[in-house]
């Protein structure tokens, strides 16, 4: 799989959901090849942004899209790495803010 | 006088990759570690770290000097005003 697969993958299956990427192409072109070098590491593409554990059901949550995805780019239209936003958030219409971390610490495993 | 400034980032996160460029082009001096890139007792001590000054334990968290101002996220005003200081 190349990033650039991996990138026309994703785009037709979340887009119709509301979730597009980033319109900074080379932002999410540095997180395909991340998603794909935890996918080789780990075996599962973990969130690139977040200290996966190595064990697959540990980190159920955060395998990308995350379970903490829909309520940030609600509350803040943009996930927390930044991969996926919203229309609004690409077209400027909302302001690009911090997300801070959603995922409850205590399940961090390492 | 200079301060300590360490930080703790993800080998794969684009936002600590980021925080990285940013610290190099401002020219300031730090020192840096992949806490991904850890195993055993190693990770185990750098993740205790990380929670002591960022109980969520997350990435980039960058430490000033003793601990004296902890910034979580690649936030550029705030990071280029805790290091001038």
């Amino acid at each position: 799989m190349t990033p650039e697969k991996l990138y026309e993958t994703l785009k037709k299956i979340q887009e119709p959901k509301g979730y597009f990427f980033n319109r900074d192409q080379e932002f999410v072109m540095e997180l395909m090849h991340s998603l794909l070098e935890n996918k080789e590491r780990l075996g599962y593409m973990a969130c690139p942004c977040r200290l996966a554990s190595g064990s697959q059901k540990d980190d159920k949550d955060i395998i990308c899209p995350c379970e903490y995805r829909e309520e940030d780019v609600r509350e803040f239209g943009s996930c927390y790495c930044g991969l996926y936003v919203s229309d609004d958030w690409n077209q400027d219409k909302i302001p690009h803010e911090y997300v801070p971390e959603r995922r409850p610490p205590e399940k961090i495993k390492f | 006088m200079a301060k300590n400034i360490f930080l703790y980032a993800l080998s794969t996160c684009i936002h600590c990759k980021r925080t990285r460029k940013f610290l190099d082009e401002k020219e300031i001096d730090y020192d840096f570690v992949y806490v991904d890139k850890l195993s055993g007792d190693e990770k185990e001590k750098a993740v205790s770290e990380v929670k002591k000054h960022n109980p969520k334990i997350s990435f980039p968290t960058i430490v000033i000097g003793d601990g004296e101002k902890v910034i979580v996220g690649l936030k550029e005003d705030e990071i280029l005003e805790a290091c001038q200081k």
